[in-house]
């Protein structure tokens, strides 16, 4: 688990400071976290930042030994809406505690909204509504009397403005009808929507949810798309945690990809697309010539399988990859540029294993 | 909450910083008034306060019945009972004090941080943000509160009982000499409060434990477990050593006040004891949750 990823995992397109895709050396990497995105704000005494979230080398590694959170650099840039991906157990729930404070990292820093933590979690937190790993609440409170907890535990929040901001919350989450409702009654969407509605409280200036979607049917998953499109309106970040890319690729503008601990990749949607070279695939009767022939055009990553070959486009345009073929004496029954899907991105990124650990 | 016609939108509030607290009512009293509906509207802790009530019902009727049988060896204030019902009051706090109190103290104060952690809202209101520090302040001042509620519970019923049951007037302390009913009264009333004080020392106590864990019932038991310990090591003689240090040592030696003169020094102590305990146990729960990962 807690073995260091292989070469191309941590090169692909990490980044700390700019977003770019560009693959990093580990020195290169170490240097832009070294001087992250949270440095020019540390110390800052009011929450102004390009950053909604900066961390540099966060790191987790529980009393089990087991090494959840291995040196993340985020960068999540104020007013977007970003995309924590991960397949199960890839650490992104145990980062997003992190942020909040529930958990002390074992090594690496942070800062939110220009705050730096752990010192400025009191000024921070206010600021920022938060979903945690499903929703939790007292089962003998109705819905609204939970909120109202939340609330009355805040101690910078307005007493006077309490029902009309519950209200406001639970119709924002289409929960109103079930507000007096005792929450072990709810449905396990409905708790899910409570969840949501306890970050929805106050006006925030960023939101975390993580797995906002787990457990609503699809109509429930669109309106909490349709949310996230709301809040983000507003000028709210959004930072929301998924395993299933699919799930907020339309809401997104910015994605990071968790795998084993690490942040595999870190940029635009765009730059999740376009990230990996192109291929081209061939179908012929004479695979192992075309593969010479490809191999000789100097196209890297040449594979074959039965009568297709295929190879990584690189700069070369397919016509001119097919005219040499065609001149080389190869049969060419059909030539493909196969646009890789997010989620093909997405599963390259973080492997196809099941198992977790 | 009040069904307001018109929903605001979040949206089309003004932009900016939140608003300061401008209310009369202090933060801490709102966060503190609704751990005190949380702790007091529970239905399991309702049940609680029921069955506390019904004790000295029961144990009064059991006084009546058997009324003519004045034991040699009883507990101080038993065989006054029968003369004065106001004593029931102490007899009922001495057959309490051993168990049930402590047992009703050690369910809701081990609940107080494991159970919110087992629900998993103790991480909703962490990032709220509460403060774990006030967040520790508020769950014990609950629990405090709970404990004298439970000893004023008891002994207002239990005086209410004898009241009903024995005949009531000029109360005969155990030195012999007489005192008004109403001096009488109050002397009950110190003991009800010196009771809650003990009390809330094994609150604090099964306040660390449930900081210790996130299994509520394995903090109650922790801490019921510790207060029998305490109660065994002080019945036995050998270890009279150690027995000033017990949780329980004092939670009996209010006595003195019913005595001519008074005699304060077993209060004076067990306030000591019990003020002791609570400053060492509340500083382990306030290490312990100020540090503590919180996972669940
Ligand atoms: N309290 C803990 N003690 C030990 N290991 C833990 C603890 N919490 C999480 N882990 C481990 O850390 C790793 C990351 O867990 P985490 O909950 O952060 O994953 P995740 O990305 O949120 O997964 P999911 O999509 O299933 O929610 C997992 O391997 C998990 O077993
Ligand atoms: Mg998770």
């Amino acid at each position: 688990m807690s073995s260091p990823a292989s070469p191309e995992e941590v090169a692909f397109g990490r980044s700390g400071s700019h977003w770019d895709a560009v693959p990093l050396d580990d020195a290169a990497r170490r240097s832009t976290s070294a001087v992250g995105p949270w440095t020019e704000t540390s110390g800052a005494a009011t929450a102004s930042s390009a950053y909604a979230i900066a961390s540099s080398g966060l790191t987790k590694q529980f009393r089990s030994g087991q090494l959840a959170v291995d040196g993340v650099d985020l960068a999540v840039p104020a007013g977007c809406v970003y995309g924590f991906l991960g397949p199960n157990g890839s650490g992104k729930t145990t980062t997003i505690r992190m942020l909040l404070g529930l958990i002390t990292p074992t090594s690496g820093s942070h800062a939110m909204l220009g705050f730096p933590m752990p010192g400025g979690l009191a000024d921070a937190l206010p600021r920022v509504g938060s979903l945690v790993e499903g929703p939790a609440f007292h089962p003998h409170l109705s819905g609204a009397e939970n909120l109202a907890r939340l609330d009355a535990a805040d101690r910078t929040a307005d007493r006077r403005t309490v029902d009309e901001r519950i209200d406001a919350a639970l119709d924002r989450v289409g929960l109103l009808a079930a507000a007096d409702k005792h929450y072990r009654a709810y449905s396990l969407g409905m708790k899910q929507r409570l969840a949501i509605a306890t970050s929805l409280l106050r006006r925030r200036e960023l939101v975390i949810l993580d797995e906002p979607t787990n457990g609503l049917d699809p109509q429930g998953t669109r309106e909490v798309r349709a949310l996230i499109r709301k809040i983000a309106a507003d000028g709210t970040t959004v930072f929301v945690s998924s395993h299933l890319l699919a799930e907020v690729e339309q809401v997104c503008t910015h994605v990071g990809v968790m795998a084993t601990g690490k942040l595999v990749f870190q940029g635009t949607l765009e730059q999740l697309r376009g990230g990996q070279p192109g291929r081209v695939l061939i179908r012929t009767p004479q695979p192992e010539l075309a593969a010479k022939i490809l191999g000789g055009l100097g196209l890297a990553g040449v594979q074959e399988s039965g009568n297709e070959v295929s190879a990584e486009l690189g700069d070369m345009r397919p016509e001119e990859v097919c005219e040499r073929l065609v001149l080389g004496g190869v049969p060419v029954a059909g030539l493909e540029t196969p646009r890789r899907s997010l989620e093909d991105e997405f599963v390259h990124l973080t492997g196809e294993g099941f198992d977790v650990g | 909450m009040s069904a307001s016609p018109v929903v605001p939108a979040l949206r089309d509030r003004p932009a900016g910083r939140q608003p300061a607290p401008v209310s009369a009512v202090p933060s801490w009293l709102r966060f503190f008034t609704s751990e005190l509906r949380l702790v007091f509207y529970r239905p399991r802790n309702i049940a609680l306060l029921g069955v506390l009530a019904f004790i000295p019902l029961a144990i009064g009727v059991l006084f009546k019945l058997t009324v003519n049988n004045a034991a040699a060896g009883a507990p101080p204030f038993f065989n006054q009972v029968a003369g004065n019902g106001v004593f029931l009051s102490l007899a009922v706090l001495v057959l309490m004090l051993s168990l049930f109190l402590p047992l009703a103290i050690c369910v809701v104060a081990g609940d107080a941080v494991a159970g919110e952690a087992s629900h998993g809202t103790l991480r909703g209101l962490l990032t709220v943000p509460a403060g774990r520090t006030r967040l520790l302040a508020v769950k014990f001042s609950a629990v405090v509160v709970f404990a004298l509620a439970a000893c004023i519970l008891v002994v207002g019923v239990a005086l209410l009982v004898g009241v009903i049951l024995f005949p009531v007037g000029q109360v005969t302390l155990l030195s012999g000499t007489t005192v008004p009913l109403a001096d009488g009264l109050f002397r009950v009333l110190i003991v009800a409060l010196y009771a809650s004080v003990g009390m809330a020392a094994i609150g604090a106590v099964a306040l660390a434990a449930s900081t210790l864990t996130v299994h509520p019932v394995g903090a109650i038991a922790a801490a019921l477990v510790f207060v029998l310990a305490s109660e065994i090591a002080d019945a036995v003689p050998q270890l009279s050593a150690m027995h000033p240090f017990l949780v329980s040592h004092f939670w009996l030696s209010w006595d003195g006040l019913f005595r001519t003169p008074v005699d304060l020094s077993g209060v004076e102590h067990g306030l000591l004891s019990f003020v002791l305990y609570i400053v060492i146990f509340v500083a382990i729960a306030w290490a312990r949750l100020t540090s503590a990962d919180i996972t669940s």
